[in-house]
């Protein structure tokens, strides 16, 4: 029988390669986003394996409903792909309330209400893989991004505090920090930034979404059985 | 099954601990060596067994087998 993952920020970029990446692996997937245009066309193009379900992340009502729902659709979950994130980039000194709390809110908040959504089903069964998403620029700093650079180095920590609650339970826990990837998030940075970060990674090239899919993929199979409380790098050799 | 046989069962299977051990003034932390981890999956298997839900606050006082046992009668089961 196929497994379930569940997949935030399923409609494009990276989220949708880790769909995609888990259908081909015979998972099925219940992908969640706000934006619901772009996640019904997944849903067309991905078939019934996968389940698209119009989600904001940071309303704590809403991601327990859906929760119950995707779990009445799919049975019982075993993986959590948390992978909604936004930027909203200024220096700190022009970065308002509002874009820091807003940052933090989908980014970091929004993983724990869907971690504490599925994990009641995980301990009961005692199996499950969480990967969090999370940044190279959380363990490099980016100037201009004080909110999302708190956020990302926000769900490492998550992530290892849930690997040792989680760990005597068989539920693993694990983040990958993706560096410069070619989706709409990096599309929109400025021409320098750009350069500045091409010209820095060792392996000479942007990666895809596809090379981060492949990381999530492996740390929710039983191939990474015990790894949990890791943050592995998906970026060229950028970190190192 | 006895109510409490049901609680006590329950109890074994989820801590791994002897029948002679749960006793009913046994507390779950000091005296079954349950963390508050276990503890929590404690509740969750009341919660299964028995279909009902205990809110976070109930949980917290319920420490020993006995008050389980006491507070599982009061939302009216018997057995």
């Amino acid at each position: 029988m196929s497994r379930t993952a569940v997949v935030t920020g399923a409609a494009r970029g990276i989220g949708l390669a880790v769909a995609r990446a888990l259908l081909e692996s015979g998972w099925e997937v219940a992908g969640c986003d706000v934006l619901e245009a772009d996640l019904e066309k997944a849903a067309a193009d991905f078939g019934g394996k996968f389940t698209p379900w119009v989600l904001d992340v940071t309303r704590e009502e809403d991601v327990n409903k859906t929760a119950e729902s995707i779990l009445e659709r799919h049975g019982e979950i075993f993986g959590l792909v948390n992978n909604a994130g936004i930027t909203r980039d200024g220096l700190l000194m022009r970065m308002s309330l509002d874009d820091w709390n807003r940052v933090i809110s989908v980014n970091l908040t929004g993983a724990f209400l869907m971690c504490r959504a599925f994990s009641r089903g995980m301990l009961r069964r005692r199996e499950g893989s969480i990967v969090n998403v999370s940044s190279v620029v959380a363990l490099l700093g980016a100037a201009g991004q004080a909110n999302y650079v708190s956020s990302k180095a926000g769900l490492i920590g998550l992530t290892r505090a849930l690997a040792r609650e989680f760990a005597g339970r068989n539920i693993r826990v694990n983040s990958v920090a993706p560096g410069f990837i070619e989706t709409d998030m990096t599309k929109d940075l400025p021409d320098n930034v750009k350069e500045d970060y091409a010209v820095r990674v060792p392996m000479n090239r942007m990666g895809r979404p596809e090379d981060v899919a492949d990381a999530v993929r492996f740390l929710l199979e039983d191939e990474s059985s015990y790894i949990t409380g890791v943050v592995l790098s998906v970026d060229g050799g950028l970190a190192t | 099954m006895s109510l409490e046989s049901r609680v006590k069962e329950i109890i074994i299977d989820k801590l791994g601990v002897k029948p002679e051990q749960v006793t009913m003034e046994a507390q779950f932390d000091t005296d079954l060596g349950a963390d508050s981890i276990d503890q929590y999956e404690l509740i969750m298997g009341f919660e299964d067994a028995f279909g009902l839900r205990i809110d976070e606050e109930e949980a917290a006082k319920l420490t020993t087998v006995g008050e389980v046992i006491q507070y599982l009668k009061k939302q009216g089961i018997e057995e």
